[in-house]
């Protein structure tokens, strides 16, 4: 069940080897998160997932079905896609943005609206831009957009390609935050790209760490990757020697506090 | 000046207008032969322009042959499709077609090509078929760069079409001919004038309509 990425393998035409030799299984109703440097092949393994590429060699699996013998446009209608930036419809409205695939796939305008308004809702959004157009929105906005479309036509799955990269960290937390708590309401199977470590240590379940080539340098829980980092890559990477990772506690007042490498306050031991 | 007075006080005359001779009859047919060449020359480029501005292929080659072809004297090809053809208004039909081309393609696949890359890409991912693409997304962001490539093929044709009387008795264009025959400087200063009337309101209906269908885009107040 879920998604099975089967020794894939992917070679552009002008002979980059963008992913090797790839197999993982994301679980279903589980958030997966790839990540990995700029070039490791991370867009190109989610784009795998609804035939936005096809491999070069092996196979993709949705619950134990081999993708390629599917019809792209109906696969791609069962699966949310969330691109990094950008991607809505300019010269589409908000709430008709968010009604495209349900449209497409024949339910009428005005109930495709109306489920739209609520999906808007659910992203935390407020009715009232329903009307805009995303030139009107700020990039915060846009995405909570992106997410809700990808959410519409109700897909079991949802792919999402760095898609809180072109915001502020202030609210990349609150577009993570209100994402599990959709999430927990939900329950898809979310494949999310990033290569924010933080982000996959904050949002998914399994986290798998890729070094150029899609060559899985670690895959694991975020706990065990930072528990236990494979080798010097995975520890540079996941910044297991960080400040702000190497925790110490310190007694101040009574209270056991727990600070950084630097000295600075984190929290309180309780 | 005078023959420029007597070419308005020819055109004033209400017996010059009435006939099938005369200037509404020639202004009706001069727009009709514009129209049917820019209509039949959308038929072929703008499918065609379509095609290469979403499919990204093929471009060299077309804009190389619309190059060919633009290069061409307009005179030339009437004066050889005419040898071919006979008199008649067939040959500058085909002519004015020919000139139309270019322009029509260039404004189609441009305007396809200028859809943001990234929402064709996501309408894609949406599981929009290509089909649904075009009409949805390219179509709408490109309409108002479409439309430009009409008006320029538009008003080209529009002013060559006076050649339409070089090899049959149609348009606006034969009132030069009879003029430059008859060296009556008025009667012909008085079709150039008519000829350039009918461009500018043409071009004014079509920079409204390109107005329009640029506003398709809808990126709204503020930004481009
Ligand atoms: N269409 C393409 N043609 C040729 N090479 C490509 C193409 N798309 C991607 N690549 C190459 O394949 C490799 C992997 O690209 P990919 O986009 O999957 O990386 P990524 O991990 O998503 O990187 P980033 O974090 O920068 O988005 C890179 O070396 C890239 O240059
Ligand atoms: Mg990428």
């Amino acid at each position: 069940m879920g998604i099975e990425f089967r020794n894939v393998g992917k070679t552009y035409r002008d002979g980059t080897v963008a992913v090797a030799d790839f197999s993982h299984v994301v679980a279903s109703h589980r958030i997966a998160a790839l990540v990995g440097s700029s070039g490791s092949g991370k867009t190109t393994l989610l784009r795998m997932v609804n035939r936005m590429i096809d491999p070069s060699n092996g196979t993709v699996l949705i619950d134990d079905e081999d993708i390629q013998g599917l019809d792209k446009v109906r696969l791609r209608r069962r699966i949310g896609y969330v691109p990094q930036a950008g991607g809505l419809l300019p010269h589409r409205t908000v709430v008709d943005n968010v009604a495209t695939v349900p449209v497409l796939n024949g339910t009428s305008r005005a109930t495709a609206r109306g489920n739209a308004l609520d999906l808007l809702t659910l992203v935390g959004l407020d009715a009232s831009l329903a009307s805009r157009y995303p030139a009107q929105l700020s990039g915060g906005q846009q995405q909570r957009v992106a997410v809700a479309r990808a959410l519409a036509a109700d897909p079991n799955i949802l792919l999402m390609d760095e898609p809180f990269g072109a915001v502020d960290p202030i609210v990349r937390r609150e577009l993570q935050d209100q994402l599990l708590r959709v999430q927990a309401e939900l329950g898809k199977t979310i494949v999310i790209v990033t290569h924010d470590v933080d982000e996959a240590f904050r949002l998914a379940d399994d986290v798998v760490v890729l070094r150029t080539g899609g060559v899985v340098a670690q895959s694991g829980t975020p706990q065990s990757i930072l528990a236990s980092p494979a080798d010097a890559f995975v520890r540079d990477f996941v910044g297991a020697d960080r400040p702000e990772r190497t925790l110490t506690t310190t007694e101040v007042d009574g209270q056991r506090l727990v600070v950084d490498a630097d000295g600075r306050p984190v929290g309180i031991l309780r | 000046m005078t023959t420029f007075l007597d070419a308005l006080t020819w055109i004033a005359d209400p017996a010059n207008w009435g006939g099938a001779q005369g200037i509404s009859a020639r202004l009706l047919q001069h727009l009709a032969v514009t129209l049917v060449a820019v209509l039949a020359a959308s038929a072929l480029a703008i499918p065609l322009g379509i095609l290469i501005g979403h499919t990204r292929r093929g471009r060299g080659v077309v804009v190389a042959l619309a190059g060919a072809v633009r290069a061409i004297p307009t005179l030339g090809l009437l004066t050889l499709l005419a040898l071919l053809l006979g008199v008649g208004v067939e040959a500058p039909l085909l002519a004015l077609v020919a000139l139309a081309v270019p322009s029509v393609l260039a404004g189609a696949y441009a305007g396809i090509e200028s859809a943001e890359p990234a929402a064709v890409d996501a309408a894609r991912a949406m599981g929009m078929s290509e089909l649904q693409i075009v009409r949805n997304v390219e179509l709408p962001l490109g309409a108002g760069v479409l439309v430009g490539g009409l008006r320029a093929a538009t008003l080209q044709v529009v002013a060559t079409a006076t050649l339409a009387a070089y090899t049959s008795d149609t348009g606006l264009g034969r009132y030069l001919f009879i003029g430059l025959k008859a060296r009556d400087y008025p009667q012909m200063l008085a079709g150039a004038i008519l000829v350039a009337v009918l461009a500018l309101l043409l071009d004014r209906l079509l920079a409204t309509a390109q107005d329009r269908a640029s506003r398709l885009a809808h990126s709204t107040e503020g930004t481009p």
